[in-house]
């Protein structure tokens, strides 16, 4: 057993001048002791491989290490900037997100509003429960499901078949490769993503709806003027978060159907990270790479959260400000 | 409210079948084709929902050779030892860091929470994952994505909602920091804790990325990296089952799915109840 604190001390220690750092060191041991493993793993793995991108200014060499490898300023940079391939992977990144973004934001929205119509408890749970399963499902299954379904063998080119169409295999489209990942973002999360919404929708003022009814405002009039601007905070919330994220397309989602529809459409900022780091062994350009992006990243995400509190929606989000 | 119009019933009625059939018939499809014969799956393009002739070869020869079987020990192991490793250090800091004024509390509290504005990236990771020694270890899969800052605050936020007057009872009563976590605070959070410890096995579970990048060594693979070869790169399963009573190609691959999806439905109906409490205290002032 540990010993106990001293009954002596005050319950806010903000407000206790005479004990020292040392004593409130003692009195808080074991909550700091409990802190330990989750800060050295914070630490360890999100702040030291920050040191690692050394990388992106070298000719790094595997077997001479950090210490032994060429410096070579910003080579690394210039040579990325010169790559066409960067670029195209760039044009990618932003067309998934964006096609992602026009695509899947409603969808959740819609959806909740389906369910909070839903008047009977039963089936309202009924309906959630089977519509947030895809969350938990794998990016390995669900591809593997998509392949199944809309691949060269699967349900639908079957079905075009026997309507006298020609067989469309979407999963080695490259054209539709945006549209493909958007359809399988909004199987896997659309249902989770209500949670947000429906919590929004329940907050919205009952007594609203019933004035609203009283002043004569038919059902297409209350959602315009009444549950739209209850909603609206969180909406703009989630856009503005969305597009702080913009850089961050489905890595894993992406890599697994990459080769399918190739590199042209297929590379975005991650994937060529990736593969031109680790399978290529282009260590420094791939590191730079993926320094410009984590930076651009940052800065978006900060200055998203920074504009959602601008705007004046407190605390929605607590992710920078805690 | 006003009684809704019948058609208005019949369009929400259409819809919430549309989107429920939409979730349940690829997973339906995926189950009953697994237990599927040949002649099922032609019949039917690919996606059995009621297969005439149930058996489970396909089953039977994904479980031969020993890949699946290997790779579902690799998964189930990495899981729960994940998981545990996960929760300890994850409850530890959240409990550390749920009361006030605790000394440079603060500051550690941020240096979690500013991980979920930025990433290192794959090649940082990579190259620090082989510096520690751990690339193609076990450790590997659980290590470098051991504590994630948003359960961090799920929890903490919970620990926080708990009443003052129990902490201060507990005092009362002599029991330290750590006898009052036991005793006290995580009995009565037992819902955060499934809720947290779902998301991290959930996470655990489904992981091949860090497979891909640290295990070089494919006896070592989980369960996704095995559906990734074998059913997305279609490469056969397994050379020692050629010659034995085959089932069709795609029943097993099926097969394989449902064994892969099967421990998420096993669980998820357990926990569901508590989704929206756990989501909610993480993004949403409530």
């Amino acid at each position: 057993m540990t010993v106990p604190a001293p009954p002596t001390v005050p319950a806010p220690p903000s407000a206790v001048p005479r004990t020292t750092f040392w004593q409130r060191l003692r009195r808080d041991k074991v909550m700091l002791l409990l802190c330990l493993p989750g800060f050295l793993y914070f630490v360890v793995f999100h702040y030291v491989p920050l040191l690692g991108y050394m990388v992106a200014f070298q000719d790094y060499q595997p077997y001479l290490g950090y210490l032994h490898s060429a410096w070579t300023g910003l080579a690394n940079f210039s040579a990325a900037f010169a790559d066409p391939d960067f670029w195209s992977a760039t044009g990618n990144t932003l067309t998934i997100a964006l096609v992602q973004l026009i695509l899947f934001f409603p969808v959740p929205i819609g959806l909740a509003l389906l369910l909070n119509s839903i008047v009977s408890d039963k089936l309202r749970r009924f309906v959630q429960s089977v519509v947030y399963l895809p969350h938990f499902i794998g990016w390995v299954i669900i591809v593997s499901i998509f392949q199944q379904i809309l691949g060269g063998a699967g349900v639908v080119p079957d079905l075009l078949e026997s309507l006298g169409l020609p067989r469309y295999d979407m999963m080695t489209d490259p054209d539709a490769f945006p549209l493909l990942l958007a359809l399988q973002v909004m199987w896997k999360d659309a249902g989770w993503g209500t949670i947000i919404i429906l919590a929004a929708l329940l907050s919205v003022d009952r007594g609203l709806y019933e004035a609203a009814a009283m002043d004569g405002a038919g059902r297409t009039r209350r959602f315009w003027h009444v549950t739209l601007p209850g909603l609206s905070p969180v909406l703009v919330l989630l856009l503005i978060l969305n597009l702080g994220n913009i850089l961050t397309v489905g890595f894993e989602q992406i890599l697994l159907q990459r080769d399918a529809v190739g590199p042209g459409s297929g590379e975005v900022l991650d994937t060529y990270v990736y593969f031109h780091g680790i399978k290529d062994n282009q260590w420094g350009t791939a590191a730079a790479v993926g320094l410009v992006k984590a930076v651009i990243g940052t800065v978006l995400v900060i200055g998203a959260n920074k504009f959602a509190h601008r705007l004046g929606h407190e605390g929605v989000y607590r992710g920078a400000d805690r | 409210m006003e009684k809704p119009t019948r058609t208005g019933l019949v369009l929400k009625g259409l819809a919430l079948v549309i989107v429920v059939g939409l979730v349940a018939y690829p997973l339906l499809g995926v189950i009953g084709t697994s237990f599927a014969s040949q002649s099922d799956i032609i019949r039917s393009n690919g996606l059995v929902l009621w297969p005439d002739h149930p058996n489970l070869d396909a089953y039977r020869t994904a479980f031969t050779g020993g890949r699946v079987t290997r790779a579902l020990f690799v998964s189930i192991g990495v899981t729960t030892l994940g998981t545990a490793c996960s929760l300890l250090a994850t409850i530890g800091m959240a409990y550390g860091l749920s009361r006030r004024g605790i000394v440079g509390g603060r500051f550690i509290l941020m240096t979690a929470l500013f991980t979920m504005l930025f990433n290192a990236g794959v090649i940082p990771n990579f190259l620090l994952v082989k510096e520690l020694g751990l690339y193609n270890t076990f450790a590997a899969l659980v290590l470098p994505t051991m504590v994630s800052a948003f359960n961090l605050v799920v929890m903490r936020a919970f620990f926080m909602n708990l009443p003052e007057e129990l902490y201060d009872a507990a005092k009362v009563d002599g029991a330290g920091d750590f006898r009052t976590l036991i005793q006290v605070v995580l009995p009565l959070s037992k819902a955060v804790v499934a809720v947290v410890g779902l998301f991290y096995a959930v996470a655990y579970w489904n992981a091949y990325f860090n497979a891909l990048l640290y295990l070089g060594d494919n006896d070592k693979w989980p369960l996704p990296m095995v559906l990734r070869t074998f059913i997305l790169q279609g490469q056969a399963l397994d050379s020692g089952a050629v010659g034995e009573a085959v089932a069709p190609q795609q029943a097993v691959q099926m097969a394989v799915l449902v064994i892969a999806v099967v421990p998420i439905l096993l669980v998820y109906p357990f926990l569901q109840r508590y989704f929206t409490k756990g989501v909610l205290t993480g993004a949403v002032k409530g």
